[in-house]
């Protein structure tokens, strides 16, 4: 986390893993099912964001699916959440439709809500799910699960402009971004890149004593991607 | 208790529509385009045409008196679905959403399937009309399953293996649902249960509502009264729902779904979602689902492969609340007695998992009255399952001589 900060993150996801996550590609599932084994509980993921805030004050947005925070229950979590120094919550499978009685818990803490749009979402639904959000809303860049890919989409710009006019919020692209041209292609259209699966395949792959140096080295990349993308 | 969905597809807390934001769109338009089919005559003109002349409804509805007079209670009927081209009510299903996809314009189809019946059914559809099919099988179901496996790919399908978590439906559906999350623009998801986002819940129920519909004329026209209780296996729930809806409006009749007891009461060894499971949400619905302590969705067991599920149709869990509908379990071993004594005393070789209702019919029969009706679901027939039964039933595998019945 310190290594991702130093490397000029904004904002850090921290995930709790779900056994059955139909919006995640292959790198995010590994993922989820090292930590399930591992025992990784909404408990621990709540440690673990109060253990940060010890030494750092990057906002933390927690982010899963809806089925644990339901079984944890929603004021219990929002109120540990406001405690342990979270900043808001994303949660995948939860549409707006379905979210009144989440958000109202969460906005009860002062936490932020952030949810998704997507391609396939009609302008109706661009202004409805932006009366939800708080923070930022997060643009999903195509449709798709969650994973690295060549090219940035086509369909981010024509979204990001459709989405400007229902909300003042700051807009993140998210899906599929994994270097600095993709992170410089997002941000001359948006105000931030949304980076995991790539980062998730570094924790993977890289071998313990590099990890902390490649994290760092990938953020700051991003990040100078991101700025010279805005000009 | 009849009006529902509202139109969210809740039926009354449960059901709804908990997908990633990309499906949300592309529910809406499934709906209208469902809404507007269901009015259209010519829709339902076809439809009808398909079910009557290719997949042989109406089923008849047979009066098992060897089994009745045997068990010494009341009379028992079953609805024969098993007859059903394809050989389970799935078809009806299939039928009517690979239908519903070419008047969307949808060339390409997805399923996933547990028994394989959706899958072939699915496989079946899309030969008939001429549309492309992918199914997802968990790898676990391909392996006790193999005969479908194999008749999904004559029928030109084509069949993925999904390794992921217990490799059973439940893996298949999340599959499923990450292709359609990316591909939503040129592809239809033909869910094969009454489970997943509105209007799923809603679609399948209405495309097997024939079920009861056709069993309660029968009955009628041959007793003059209605059934003593209605009985039905329920994985996500589509026969039984189909069966059951249309006697929700009959007080006296009772609703009976038989839920997977599995090898055992422990977490992991059963799918008996009411007696084991409390709500929470998976794969787009809102219902009561088997999970552990920290929200994770608990493994499941079951002999048959369509009942081995975590979730339970949204519209049972509220028939279930509600008290209009009861909920039981059947165990594995008492299932596949039940496959034996009625393949005995009938010739009717059940599926695995319509063997789980015929179980219980055999259970309560003997505290009926003579004058009572046991109407009882045969989703589907048993050859899919043959190598479960040779496996389960090695004395009548061998070619010493057999014990005379």
């Amino acid at each position: 986390m310190a290594a991702l900060e130093r490397g000029g993150a904004d904002i850090v996801e921290l995930g709790v893993p779900f056994s059955d996550p139909i919006a995640d590609g292959p790198v995010i599932m590994r993922a989820s099912e090292r930590a399930l084994a591992a025992g990784t509980t909404v408990e621990k993921v709540l440690e673990t964001a109060r253990q940060i805030r010890e030494h750092s004050s990057i906002p933390i947005v927690l982010f899963t699916y809806l089925n644990p925070v339901m079984r944890y229950g929603f004021e219990r979590l929002a109120r540990r959440a406001k405690e342990v120094g979270i900043d808001g919550f994303l949660l995948t499978d939860l549409s707006v439709e379905e979210a009144a009685g989440f958000v109202s818990a969460v906005r009860a803490e002062g936490l932020d809500t952030v949810f998704l749009v997507a391609p396939t979402s009609t302008d109706r639904r661009l202004e409805l799910v932006a009366q939800y959000c708080s923070g930022f809303v997060y643009v999903v860049s195509r449709t798709g699960v969650t994973g690295v890919q060549q090219q940035v989409s086509s369909s981010v710009r024509p979204l990001v402009e459709r989405l400007r006019h229902f909300t003042q919020l700051p807009l993140g692209v998210g899906f599929g971004i994994a270097n600095a041209d993709q992170a410089a292609e997002v941000g001359s259209v948006a105000d931030g890149v949304v980076v995991g699966s790539a980062f998730v395949r570094a924790i993977e792959t890289t071998p313990p004593d590099q990890l902390f140096d490649t994290m760092e080295r990938m953020a700051r990349d991003l990040k100078q991607g991101a700025l010279r993308g805005r000009g | 208790m009849l009006n529902v969905p509202d139109s969210g597809g809740h039926f009354g807390p449960y059901g709804g529509r908990y997908v990633p934001e990309v499906l949300m769109s592309p529910l809406d338009e499934l709906e209208q385009a469902y809404h507007a089919a269901r009015a259209d005559e010519s829709f339902q003109a076809e439809l009808a045409d398909l079910l009557k002349n290719y997949a042989g409804r109406p089923t008849p509805l047979f009066h098992a008196e060897r089994l009745s007079r045997k068990l010494g209670g009341g009379k028992i009927y079953f609805k024969r679905e098993d007859l059903l081209h394809t050989g389970a009510h799935k078809i009806n299903n299939a039928l009517g959403q690979a239908l519903l996809a070419r008047r969307m314009g949808k060339k390409r189809i997805i399923a996933e399937t547990g028994a394989g019946q959706h899958g072939v059914a699915t496989a079946t559809a899309c030969a008939l009309l001429g549309l492309q099919c992918r199914v997802y099988m968990g790898e676990e179901d391909m392996r006790r399953q193999r005969l479908n496996v194999f008749r999904m790919r004559l029928c030109g399908a084509e069949v993925v293996g999904v390794t992921n978590g217990s490799r059973t439906l439940k893996d298949a559906i999340s599959e499923a649902m990450r292709d359609w999350v990316t591909n939503v623009n040129t592809t239809y998801y033909l869910l094969g249960s009454a489970l997943g986002a509105h209007p799923y819940p809603l679609m399948v129920r209405d495309f097997h509502r024939c079920i009861g519909e056709e069993a309660r004329q029968q009955l009628l026209e041959r007793e003059g009264r209605l059934p003593t209780m209605a009985i039905a296996c329920v994985g996500g729930g589509s026969n039984a729902i189909g069966l059951f809806h249309a006697f929700i409006g009959d007080a006296s009749v009772q609703l009976i779904g038989v839920e997977a007891g599995g090898r055992g009461k422990k977490t992991g060894d059963h799918a008996a979602r009411f007696s084991g499971g409390a709500p929470g949400v998976l794969h787009g619905a809102y219902s009561y689902l088997l999970q552990n302590e920290d929200g994770q969705v608990a493994l499941t067991h079951s002999i048959s492969a369509g009942l081995d599920y975590a979730l339970i149709g949204p519209e049972h869990a509220h028939l279930h609340d509600l008290g209009r509908a009861e909920y039981v379990d059947c165990d594995d071993a008492t299932a596949l007695a039940a496959a034996v004594e009625l393949s005995r005393m009938e010739g009717l070789i059940p599926a695995m998992e319509s063997s789980h209702a015929v179980a219980e019919a055999i259970r309560r029969a003997p505290m009926t009255a003579p004058d009572d009706i046991l109407l009882v679901n045969l989703s589907g027939r048993g050859d899919k399952d043959i190598d479960i039964y040779r496996e389960n039933l090695k004395e009548l595998d061998s070619d010493s001589p057999q014990p005379a019945f």
